[in-house]
């Protein structure tokens, strides 16, 4: 930690009254650069709740107002009723818990695999998945488009869920999970006549917790907050995501009018699950940085 | 059973097991990384338009002529790639160091022993975990013409620009306050990649500054985190023993604090390069490149050319190039950073990949 915290501290190389004066100019300091800051990154949601229950003369005659004259739920209405919101809520569960479970299976599987089996060719095959960590996602739109389209998926559930099933970087931090875990419980199992999947699924896994719930937030997270994937894997609108359905709404492709509050309320209600998850484990995702990872 | 009498046949069973439990990894990140990587760049030699499959008779090989397209002959393509690379080289310039310095500022804040450091860091984060595309209609409203930011500046008697709307360029903009209205003609005459010498020097367009903006506020937290668990490694008792020297709080920032995060700061640094280099969604949802492309990227461009107009090929191209940007920077950091980061990169790995998937943002 940096400062002292002035509490006790018998140290006194300059007059003691000199450098209390001088911490207690600090703490000021840092409390209000921290308020300031907070107010910044805070008041833009506070004022995207505001709006959504808005009317749309409201929204426009007064967009600081952080009380809506009169408070309406016609934003979340027309929502319900004039959008294919519900629709794309489903799309977007389907294919986030299908892509969420199925990752955390088979990248900690294949962790389990580079971690501790022993084969040749485990080497390369680690190389090759850390090499593809390295490719910029973006330039890979074009090329998945076309190799779904190839494949018959293009339109389908198949083509947005198939492609987003692994992640090499997943693969990755579960290798590094198993490694970091003893290998003693793994023998003795072996030696009793254990079958390896027996192994990695009724001992490895669960001593695996941490290490499955980092990779279960990062998938959720990730293929709920997708766009750019299913704009090149999907063109029907009864397969639009939340994401793609938003974009549509805010790009005025479905609709006129600014409708400020109908696209807020739309962008508040796509962030209720990411902010659930994020609450739920603000503790892991804060502390994972400082060894969480390493448990 | 058997397999505990002939130790061949455990190992044997290993690798069989091995191979079995990386088969989906290898066949998903085969069949939708590399193969289709392999497609892509038969594209961008090909003069596919879309009909058809690439693989058939409809495309054939024209060598490298959508690259000499983009790079060598004038046209709208080329004009438009030209300017593509200017918006998004600007929006590198402006977002790398502020969201590294925004980060780094903030990760001291609340590494502080102060109150409510949990409330802080979460405020601070939670734009991290919100889509690009929640985001990017919340910025529409902030910045309409008549929206709340230009509210607020009404409050200081400020008239605020039309944000989105506005093409024109920063530097431009400081300039006309100096009295320079028209080009010099040797500025306005000569071109790259058919893009004049007066725009190139234009600075971002007050459009694109909206965006720079967002960027910032949307990955400050997250490399808060990073930064944040470099600090903690630091150990206390070289602060301390700092401070019995009579070190001000600057002079340890300076001389203890940034040397010994140095390996953090290129680590972010690196990943904000990859990270801006591909804005897309934020493109996408927002201006689709207006206004007067100000906006345009070489990643929405390449969709563009792709999905929009039918040039396959031209739209491939521009993914390797931007691919060859991207590969770029990065290895000019890695030289920069070389033999500097050896024992806390693994510790460091697992967090960054943490980040790192989120490298658009």
């Amino acid at each position: 930690m940096s400062a002292s915290t002035g509490v006790s501290g018998p140290r006194s190389l300059p007059t003691t009254a000199q450098s209390e004066r001088r911490q207690r100019i600090a703490r000021t300091l840092t409390y209000s650069f921290l308020i300031a800051v907070a107010i910044v990154y805070i008041f833009p949601f506070v004022i995207a709740v505001v709006t959504s229950f808005k009317t749309e003369p409201n929204a426009t005659a007064d967009p600081l107002g952080l009380w809506p004259s009169p408070v309406s739920t016609t934003a979340f209405h027309d929502l319900y009723t004039g959008q294919d919101f519900l629709r794309w809520v489903k799309n977007s569960v389907i294919v986030t818990l299908s892509v969420t479970f199925l990752r955390v299976f088979l990248d900690s599987l294949a962790g389990y695999a580079l971690a501790r089996l022993q084969f040749r060719g485990r080497g390369l095959v680690f190389a090759a998945i850390v090499a593809v960590m390295a490719v910029p996602g973006v330039v890979l739109l074009i090329p998945k488009f076309l190799m779904i389209r190839q494949l018959g998926m293009y339109d389908h559930y198949s083509g947005m869920i198939v492609p987003l099933l692994v992640d090499a970087a997943g693969v990755f931090i579960m290798k590094n999970f198993f490694e970091s875990i003893p290998v003693s419980v793994e023998e003795s199992a072996r030696i009793d006549g254990a079958s390896i999947f027996r192994i990695y699924w009724s001992i490895v896994l669960p001593m695996a917790r941490p290490a499955l719930v980092t990779i279960f937030i990062l998938s959720f997270q990730g293929s709920w907050n997708e766009l750019a994937h299913f704009i090149i894997s999907a063109q029907s609108s009864s397969l639009n995501t939340l994401t793609k359905g938003v974009a549509q709404l805010a790009s005025g492709q479905l609709g006129s009018g600014n409708r400020y509050p109908l696209k807020l309320a739309a962008s508040c209600l796509m962030t209720i699950p990411v902010a659930a998850l994020f609450f739920i484990f603000q503790r892991r995702i804060m502390n994972v940085q400082s060894g969480a990872l390493k448990e | 059973m058997l397999k505990r009498f002939r130790e061949p046949g455990i190992r044997g069973h290993e690798a069989a097991a091995g191979w079995l439990f990386l088969l989906p990894v290898i066949v998903i990140l085969g069949v939708f990384l590399i193969l289709p990587i392999l497609m892509a760049a038969w594209v961008s030699i090909s003069d596919w338009n879309g009909n058809g499959s690439p693989l058939g008779a409809h495309a054939h090989y024209v060598g490298l002529a959508n690259y000499r397209h983009l790079l060598t002959e004038p046209g709208l393509d080329q004009n438009n790639f030209g300017t593509s690379l200017r918006n998004n080289l600007y929006y590198v310039i402006f977002v790398v160091p502020i969201q590294t310095v925004v980060a780094l500022f903030l990760a001291v804040l609340v590494n502080r022993r102060v109150k409510f450091v949990g409330f802080f860091r979460t405020a601070f984060y939670f734009p991290s975990v919100t889509s690009s595309v929640a985001i990017t209609v919340l910025f529409l409203f902030l910045f309409d013409p008549t929206g709340a930011i230009n509210k607020l500046l009404s409050f200081v008697g400020l008239n605020g620009p039309a944000w989105f709307y506005d093409p024109d360029g920063l530097f431009h903009i400081i300039i006309k306050h100096f009295g320079v209205h028209n080009p010099p003609s040797g500025l306005a005459n000569h071109f790259f990649l058919g893009v004049s010498y007066w725009d190139w020097l234009a600075g971002p367009s007050v459009a694109m500054s909206v965006f720079i903006v967002m960027a910032v506020f949307t990955t400050s937290g997250t490399f808060m985190l990073l930064f944040l668990a470099a600090l903690q490694n630091i150990d206390d008792s070289i602060n301390e023993a700092a401070e019995l020297d009579g070190a001000s709080e600057w002079r340890k920032f300076r001389h203890i604090t940034v040397p010994m995060i140095r390996p953090t700061i290129f680590t972010i640094v690196t990943l904000g390069l990859i990270g801006t280099w591909q804005i897309f969604d934020q493109i996408y949802v927002g201006t689709k490149g207006s206004p007067l492309n100000t906006t345009l990227t070489p990643a929405f461009l390449s969709f563009n050319a792709s999905f929009n107009s039918n040039e396959w090929g031209v739209g491939a191209a521009l993914a390797f190039i931007l691919f060859a940007i991207i590969v770029f920077f990065t290895i000019i950091t890695r030289i920069v950073t070389r033999d500097r980061d050896t024992v806390r990169k693994r510790r460091f790995r697992g967090a960054l990949a943490f980040v790192g998937i989120r490298g658009d943002r």
